[in-house]
C-alpha cells in the first residue's frame, strides 16, 4: 500500500513543480521585460498585410474524420493492453478472439480507404 | 529515491522528492540547453558550416543567450486573441512533458515514480500537449496558427495510435507495462535487448516518434515556408520559449524510452561489460537516439501532408497490428519463456 502512495505522492510532486515552474519563470519575466502596448503591435499577424477578415475561418472536414478515426483505434488500444499483459496467460483463445476484434476494426480501416479518408485534396 | 518506496508518507519524503524533482528539472534545462546547441553544431557540420561559434567559448554560450534574450523580450498579446486561453496554452503544453518525466528509469536504483501503469501513464499524458496544441492555435486568432493547430493535432492524433500500438508486443513479452520491469526483462546479451525481436515494432516506432515530436521529416505544423511558424506564430517572449522547451523535452522523453523500450535501458550489451555503470550505457545509447534525431532532419526533405496522412494510416497502422499478431504467434511457437 505504502508502496503506491509514495508513487503518487511523486507525481503529484511533479504536477506541483511543473505548474508552479511556468508561473514563477513568466513572474520574474515581467519584471525583467519592457511592456509597451500600442495598436500595431496588437494586431493579428498576416505576413504584415492588413487582417482580413474574421481569422476563425472555414478549415477542412477531414480533421474531424481523422479524429473520429482516432477514438476508434484509441479505444482499440485500450483495449488491446490489458490483453497484451494478460496473453501469455490466456493462450490461444484470447489470440482468436483478438484476431476477431481487431478484423472488425479492420474492415472499419477499409472502408474508410475505400471512401478515400486518407486522400487529401486541399488543405 | 527506491529505499523511501516502502516507508510511510511523510512530509519529509514529500520534501526529498521535491528535491529531486527540482534535480530533474535542471538537468532536464541543461539538456535541452545543450541539445539546441547541439543540434546547431551537427546540422551546421552536415551541411558544411559551423553552426554557433561566436557567444562564448566555441559558441557554448549560444542556447543561454538565446533563452536570456526571450526572458528581456516583451511579451505581446494580440488584441484579438483569447486572452485567457492564449496564457493557458504554454503552460498546459509544458505540465504535461515534465510529468512523463517522473516513472523515467535510468537505473536499477535511480528512478523517481515506479508506476504499474508506466507506458499508459506516459501515452495519457503526452496527449494533453495535443490539446494545448490546439488551444494555442485556437486562441491566437490568427489564420497560419489554426491552421497550423488544426495539423499539428491531426498529425500527432494520427501517428499516436501507431506509436501505442507498437508497444504492445513489448507489453506481450514482458507481461509487464512497468517501464522497470521491462527494462529487468532484458537482461543479457544485446540479443535480448527488445529491438531483435520486436524489429518491426521498433521501426514503426521510430518514425511515429519522430512525427510525434514534429520533427523534419515530418515538422509539418511548423513548416516556414507555407505556415509561416505555425501553432505558435502570435507567441513572443517567454511564451514562446515554453513551446520550445516543450518540443526538447519531448525529444528526450522519447528518447529515454526507446532507449529503456528497445534498447535495454541499462542493460550493457554483454553481461561481461557490467563493471561499467548501468547510468553510462543509459547515456550512450540516449545520445545516439538524440543524434539520430538531428541526423534525420540535416538529411531528409519534409513530407507533403496528404503522404504524411496517409503514412500513419495506410502503412504504419497495418505494420504495428501484423506485428501484434506475430509477436503472439511467436509465443505460441517459442514457448511462453522467449518470443
Amino acid at each position: 500500500m505504502e508502496k503506491y502512495a509514495n508513487q503518487y505522492v511523486i507525481v503529484t510532486v511533479f504536477l506541483v513543480l511543473g505548474i508552479a515552474f511556468p508561473i514563477v519563470v513568466l513572474q520574474i519575466g515581467k519584471l525583467l521585460r519592457p511592456s509597451k502596448p500600442n495598436a500595431e503591435k496588437e494586431t493579428t499577424y498576416e505576413s504584415g498585410n492588413e487582417p482580413v477578415g474574421d481569422s476563425q475561418i472555414r478549415f477542412n472536414v477531414r480533421y474531424y474524420l481523422y479524429a473520429l478515426m482516432f477514438v476508434v483505434f484509441d479505444v482499440e488500444t485500450v483495449f488491446l493492453y490489458p490483453w497484451a499483459v494478460a496473453y501469455k496467460q490466456l493462450g490461444l483463445f484470447a489470440l482468436f478472439e483478438m484476431v476477431v476484434f481487431v478484423g472488425l476494426l479492420l474492415v472499419g480501416l477499409l472502408y474508410a480507404w475505400r471512401k478515400k479518408v486518407f486522400q487529401w485534396n486541399s488543405i | 529515491m527506491q529505499k523511501f518506496w516502502n516507508d510511510p508518507v511523510t512530509w519529509g519524503h514529500a520534501g526529498l522528492y521535491l528535491l529531486g524533482a527540482i534535480a530533474v528539472l535542471a538537468v532536464v534545462i541543461v539538456f535541452v540547453t545543450y541539445a539546441i546547441y547541439f543540434e546547431r553544431k551537427v546540422i551546421g557540420w552536415m551541411q558544411y558550416r559551423r553552426g554557433p561559434n561566436r557567444t562564448g567559448p566555441l559558441g557554448l554560450l549560444q542556447t543561454v543567450a538565446d533563452v536570456a534574450k526571450l526572458l528581456m523580450k516583451e511579451d505581446t498579446i494580440p488584441a484579438k486573441a483569447d486572452k485567457a486561453l492564449f496564457i493557458l496554452a504554454p503552460v498546459l503544453a509544458f505540465v504535461p512533458s515534465f510529468l512523463v518525466l517522473a516513472i523515467i528509469p535510468y537505473g536499477l536504483n535511480l528512478q523517481f515514480a515506479d508506476l504499474n501503469v508506466g507506458f499508459l501513464y506516459y501515452v495519457a499524458l503526452s496527449g494533453i500537449t495535443t490539446i494545448a496544441i490546439v488551444l494555442g492555435g485556437w486562441s491566437s486568432n490568427n489564420k497560419y496558427a489554426l491552421l497550423g493547430g488544426m495539423r499539428s493535432a491531426a498529425q500527432m492524433i494520427s501517428y499516436e495510435v501507431p506509436l501505442v500500438m507498437s508497444v504492445v508486443g513489448i507489453a506481450m513479452m514482458t507481461e509487464s507495462l512497468n517501464l522497470r520491469e521491462i527494462v529487468i526483462y532484458q537482461e543479457g546479451w544485446f540479443w535480448h535487448w527488445n529491438f531483435l525481436p520486436q524489429i518491426v515494432g521498433f521501426a514503426v516506432f521510430v518514425v511515429a516518434a519522430i512525427s510525434e515530436l514534429n520533427r523534419t521529416p515530418f515538422d509539418l505544423p511548423e513548416a516556414e515556408s507555407e505556415l509561416v511558424a505555425g501553432y505558435h506564430v502570435e507567441y513572443s517572449g517567454f511564451r514562446f520559449a515554453f513551446f520550445m522547451l516543450t518540443e526538447y523535452i519531448y525529444v528526450y522523453a522519447i528518447a529515454c524510452l526507446a532507449t529503456i523500450l528497445f534498447l535495454g535501458g541499462w542493460n550493457a550489451p554483454a553481461p561481461q561489460l557490467d563493471f561499467i555503470p548501468g547510468l553510462v550505457w543509459f547515456a550512450l545509447k540516449f545520445a545516439c537516439i538524440v543524434f539520430f534525431l538531428f541526423w534525420i532532419r540535416a538529411t531528409l526533405p519534409r513530407l507533403r501532408i496528404d503522404q504524411l496522412m496517409g503514412l500513419a494510416w495506410k502503412v504504419l497502422l497495418p505494420l504495428a497490428i501484423l506485428n501484434i499478431f506475430l509477436t503472439a504467434v511467436g509465443i505460441e511457437w517459442w514457448g511462453k519463456g522467449g518470443g
